[in-house]
């Protein structure tokens, strides 16, 4: 067995394990808990994948301001005493056609199409790609404008969360 | 070097690293407190050993036979685990930070850190990001107001900093066109210290990571007289020695993160022209390097006792109003010097 | 390269088993000797009323939503940052252009007062009360 093999079982038990923790828990804050292990379980995937940037994005942006603004959320309006969802039965059967759905994806995706089947061709490019340099120099040369348009979307995001939030609270 | 001595390496490396953490921050408490002292006008400790030189030792030793209460209120898996995140996410940062040059052990050629990764300072950002959960959870599972008053102020403190933080070392980034710690310390050989290069970029870091460790002025999270203890105050024994050992960790490897980045790292000016042995270069570097993190930790222990702390309203201007504009200006001023001059 | 992670994953490593050992090896020497003072829940002396999971201002939240997005943008801006050099002043436009947007929101957000903290009011004592007893007692 190789060290990428044994990393990437370790970190995919991580993370399979938390996020069945995550959704079977009751309260809120400890299956937010779950959630960032998740993520952090998944960024060493990323790691093991020789995608660097994409590993560190997901701990600083995901499990370092998303999920702390959850957590701020979650203290906020003390989701544990709000049953809502044993209230709804509809949204039940919901949930579980959906989760369903994606399951039937997965399954297909996984066992029919074969997604790794080409990915193979050039192994010293893909693990070269992932780097920051790399993307730093794609962001240059053939993504000028997608990296200006995240610029955009992002004051627009600030903007509309402003709007949003004082429209709410206020 | 095959995988086996890589390994006994690494370990070796890790523990020489944490012990030396370890022994720095009980000493660091120590001689804040005869720092303290000092600038009190008074004596500090001096009973526990010679002038007082055990005090830290006794302190922990104490803290570790005293009872660990619980309050009946706490989330108590959660309150353990508080200061678990604390210590971790204070240790491991460490792991990038070189603290010396490369030295010849046993005619193999060994870095002087522990693991040289290419995304080295983004791995430091998102270690400090995980850090805001401690003090959150710890203030939210105490089951204590004042605890939830002091955790969620000190976590939106941290990630307002953290902004200004981030940017500052895109600052650093533009001049040495790597994340990697050791090469973010060779771009600075002579006197192209960024601190000299970019003084916005330098004090708005400073400043960042005042307020990321949470000392004074910026300990509003534990600040006494409001909030009686803040995020620790239902926390003792080992739990509470724990967020203690972090904080000053956190101050240590503060220090160790602006002397890499700002202050030159371990480079001592213009030493490779002096002609000197290996052996002696990585003794005089090392040397460096510890000096560098000394003064700054005296810095750190000056402020305290010169500045008071701030009011809330006021470190949330000086941080989104003062810091993070400054931090934005930084990296445009790096930007036209690095066109202008070519560097 | 990931034989350098490797390092990183076992100093995680040796960390979390350091922090918990310390924290379990106090476990067996010190004492245990719970009363129903010492477990509730400090408060001064006083006996805490309600529940201590008080509602706070909605300020914080802001901020946190604040601070995601421009997390968001130091995250973008470093790849940026780190093949500056190589690319000159057409470098220079992307990345200006880019923190013209970011300065933008920012002024966006100064402007709306989203950066405002509430400031704590000071209120002076008056004599109101007290000078118009004197009014009366002069009427009288």
């Amino acid at each position: 067995m190789s060290l990428q093999l044994i990393l990437f079982i370790l970190f995919g038990t991580i993370s399979a394990i938390s996020s069945v923790l995550m959704i079977t828990r009751t309260n809120a804050l400890i299956s937010a808990l779950f959630l960032i292990l998740n993520f952090a379980g998944l960024s060493g995937l990323y790691l093991t994948l020789n995608a660097q940037f994409i590993a560190v994005t997901q701990v600083i942006v995901y499990a370092g301001a998303i999920m702390v603004l959850f957590l701020f959320v979650i203290m906020l309006l003390k989701p544990e005493h709000e049953k809502y969802f044993s209230h709804q039965p509809k949204l039940k059967i919901f949930a579980f056609f959906i989760a369903f759905i994606v399951f039937i994806q997965l399954v297909f995706m996984i066992f029919v199409s074969h997604p790794s089947q080409g990915n193979n061709a050039n192994v010293a490019a893909s693990v070269k790609a992932g780097t920051i340099e790399e993307i730093g120099k794609q962001l240059y040369t053939n993504y000028v404008l997608p990296f200006e348009a995240a610029g955009y979307l992002l004051l627009a995001a600030t903007i509309g969360a402003i709007v949003l939030a004082k429209k709410k609270f206020e | 070097m095959n995988i086996l001595q890589i390994i006994i390496f690494t370990i070796v490396k890790i523990l020489i690293v944490v012990t030396i953490i370890l022994l720095a921050v009980t000493y660091l408490v120590y001689f804040e407190r005869k720092i303290s002292a000092w600038a009190q006008n008074r004596i500090g400790p001096n009973r526990v050993g010679w002038h007082g030189a055990l005090q830290s030792f006794a302190d922990v030793l104490k803290l570790l036979l005293k009872e660990d209460i619980v309050p009946d209120a706490a989330n108590k898996p959660i309150h353990t685990l508080a200061p678990i995140i604390a210590l971790f996410v204070s240790f491991t940062t460490y792991a990038v930070i070189p603290f010396g040059p490369n030295i010849n052990v046993f005619g193999f050629s060994v870095p002087l850190v522990v693991a040289d990764v290419n995304i080295g300072i983004l791995y430091v950002l998102a270690l400090t990001s995980l850090g805001v959960y401690a003090i959150t959870l710890a203030g939210w599972s105490s089951g204590s107001k004042y605890s939830l008053l002091g955790g969620i102020r000190s976590s939106a403190q941290m990630i307002s900093y953290e902004i200004s933080m981030g940017f500052s070392i895109g600052g650093v980034l533009l001049l040495s066109q790597s994340l990697r710690p050791v090469e973010i310390v060779q771009a600075q050989s002579g006197w192209m210290w960024n601190a000299i290069l970019q003084p916005v970029g330098f004090i708005t870091f400073l400043v960042s990571a005042f307020a990321e460790t949470n000392r004074l002025p910026f300990d509003l999270p534990e600040a006494e007289p409001e909030l009686v203890g803040g995020y620790h105050t239902e926390y003792s024994s080992m739990k509470f020695a724990g967020f203690f050992l972090a904080e000053y960790a956190n101050m240590f490897i503060a220090s160790a993160l602006i002397v890499t980045l700002y202050l030159g790292g371990w480079q001592f000016p213009y030493l490779d022209h002096f002609g000197l042995s290996n052996g002696w270069f990585a003794v005089i570097s090392v040397i460096t390097f510890a000096i560098k993190v000394a003064a700054l930790l005296f810095f750190f222990i000056w402020v305290r006792w010169s500045i008071p702390r701030f009011r809330y309203d006021q470190l949330m201007n000086l941080g989104w109003k003062v810091m993070f504009p400054l931090s934005l200006l930084n990296i445009i001023w790096v930007a036209v010097l690095i066109m202008v001059f070519k560097l | 390269m990931l034989i350098e992670f490797g390092k990183v994953f076992v100093f995680l490593l040796i960390a979390i088993v350091f922090v918990i050992v310390a924290l379990i090896a106090a476990k067996f020497i010190r004492p245990a000797r719970p009363t129903h003072e010492k477990m509730l829940t400090y408060e001064c002396g006083e006996n805490p009323i309600g529940t201590p999971w008080v509602k706070f201002n909605i300020r914080f939240y802001v901020v946190a939503l604040i601070f995601l997005i421009f997390d968001v943008e130091v995250v973008l801006l470093i790849p940026w940052a780190l093949v500056y050099k190589g690319f000159g002043l057409g470098g220079f436009l992307v990345g200006a252009i880019f923190l013209f947007m970011l300065g933008l929101g920012m002024a966006y957000e100064w402007r709306k007062g989203d950066l405002e903290w509430v400031k704590p009011k000071v209120i002076l004592p008056t004599l109101k009360n007290v000078q118009v007893d004197i009014k009366e007692d002069a009427a009288a």
